[in-house]
């Protein structure tokens, strides 16, 4: 309906009319044979009426030749499942990041208002603001409704992932429900794009990250990667992460998120392969330039090369305000024996903790030494 | 669809400034070219020239009082600098075709509005 109208409001009101009326009469009329085509040509008909009745016309709308209702007259695939083109809509970067997001979740994530100010900790009526004024947006200027043209697709198909995993970080911390959202979606997108090796290592990332989710916490506490217990793990969902991985690798997918996945499939194994996962953040490193990134290097080199070959890789980060960073190094200065530069590292990185989880396990780090 | 660009010459290096006479003849010559493809863009109406920001003047009035400023309403290297109007089908179109204004590579920026719309049928 938005691809006819080109305006999710009067798309959505539409709809529901088109729901409304078939509510009150197929129990006497009987159903249609085709219910789903029935539906959209009652909503075009009746979004025509109000347009008529309104006498507002959008400048260009896209109406197609109405045929009177009689199924006869429609294939049963008359109207297209526009949902990839929608998803793209959401995620244009003429929108900004948090308007995406709120989209994308509630028109294609089916969550109300209401929930998406939840799942970001903004009161409703804030949320409900940001998503009435994207949609203007989205009308005012003409945000084309398309699938973008093939010299636009890659920066186009790597907001959606961006938009996608972002709504799944944010279920991270304990929202299972927003996780369990950005996988439907991670799974319509690989649905709906098969060949996109970028999407398969997204979908794949997700699932081997979600598989580990009863072993992060132990009573309140963060439990490190190293200290997870596998037996915790959901098995399945590492099969079907590999699974969607090795789609990615077979469509000869290299990309961040394919790299990405294959890190966390490895850290799935044990023992851990280490120089493999080192030599796969060199490459992550090089694709995006992140420091943190280089700092995840620096603990698989530890790993598989000794702490002094990874402090050697941390003295060359700049990320003095991440308190992962000197809590890395202290790690490392510990094992090398060197313990009042460890307490001191450590005492840098509670500086810069303010959750409580992160901070009774540094402090408890900090006793440890003792 | 009408947009109007608004061209934000930013720290781009403008005619008649040493930064300006500081580029080598080829790239004076791809920022006339450019200039020049742009005015000849199907569906492109370009916008009349202005003189610079620094030639303009600020008008504020504060009850009665008519206050003036010289200079611009921002910042000077935030002002505007020139504008054009241009059809097209949707933002895409819109924003491919900013990109190709020198401005937007040289160290300004353009900004894209859509017209309100005066069609009513």
């Amino acid at each position: 309906m938005y691809g006819f109208l080109g305006d999710l409001d009067l798309a959505e009101e539409a709809t529901q009319d088109a729901f409304l009326v078939a509510a009150e009469r197929w129990p006497d009329d009987g159903m249609p044979r085709n219910p789903f085509n029935w539906l959209v040509t009652t909503a075009r008909r009746r979004a025509i009426d109000r347009y008529r009745r309104d006498r507002v016309l959008s400048e260009k709308v896209r109406l197609m030749e109405i045929p009177e209702a009689t199924e006869d007259q429609l294939e049963p695939d008359a109207f297209p499942d526009e949902r990839l083109e929608l998803l793209f809509t959401c995620c244009h970067p003429a929108l900004s990041m948090e308007a995406q997001v709120a989209l994308t979740l509630r028109t294609l994530g089916g969550l109300t208002t209401a929930d998406v100010a939840r799942a970001f900790l903004v009161p409703e009526p804030t949320m409900a603001q940001r998503i009435v004024r994207a949609k203007k947006k989205v009308r005012e200027a003409r945000i084309p409704f398309r699938v973008p043209p093939d010299h636009l697709l890659p920066e186009r198909v790597a907001a959606v992932l961006a938009v996608i995993y972002l709504i799944f970080n944010q279920g991270y911390g304990g929202n299972d429900q927003l996780s369990d959202d950005a996988l439907r979606l991670g799974v319509a997108l690989s649905e709906l794009m098969p060949d996109e090796p970028e999407v398969h290592g997204l979908r794949a990332l997700m699932l081997l990250h979600e598989a580990r989710r009863s072993s992060r916490f132990r009573e309140g506490e963060i439990v490190l990667l190293a200290d997870q217990d596998p037996s915790l793990w959901d098995a399945d969902q590492i099969a079907a992460g590999r699974d969607a991985l090795d789609r990615a690798l077979a469509l000869h997918g290299g990309g961040p998120y394919v790299i990405q996945a294959s890190i966390a499939s490895l850290h799935a194994d044990s023992p851990r392969d280490w120089p493999q996962i080192a030599a796969l953040y060199a490459e992550l490193s090089k694709l995006t330039g992140s420091p943190v990134v280089e700092l995840n290097r620096a603990v698989a080199v530890a790993e598989a090369s000794g702490p002094r070959a990874g402090l050697a890789v941390l003295d060359e980060i700049q990320l003095d305000g991440y308190l992962y960073l000197h809590s890395t190094r202290a790690e490392l200065q510990r094992r090398l024996g060197r313990i009042d530069e460890a307490r001191a590292s450590y005492q840098r990185a509670l500086e810069l903790a303010s959750e409580e989880a992160e901070r009774s396990l540094l402090i408890r780090r900090v006793d440890e030494l003792d | 669809m009408k947009y109007l660009m608004l061209i934000y010459q930013g720290s781009t290096p403008l005619p008649g400034t040493p930064e300006w006479d500081a580029l080598s003849e080829e790239e004076k010559g791809r920022v006339y070219k450019g200039y020049q493809e742009l005015n000849q863009t199907e569906g492109l109406t370009p916008g009349e020239q202005m003189q610079p920001p620094d030639m303009a003047t600020t008008v504020r009035v504060e009850g009665h009082q008519v206050l003036t400023t010289d200079g611009p309403f921002p910042e000077t290297k935030e002002a505007v600098g020139g504008y054009c109007f241009l059809e097209a089908d949707d933002l895409d179109a819109a924003i491919a075709l900013a990109a190709k204004i020198p401005a937007a590579s040289m160290g300004g920026a353009v900004e894209v509005r859509p017209m309100v719309s005066t069609d009513r049928s």
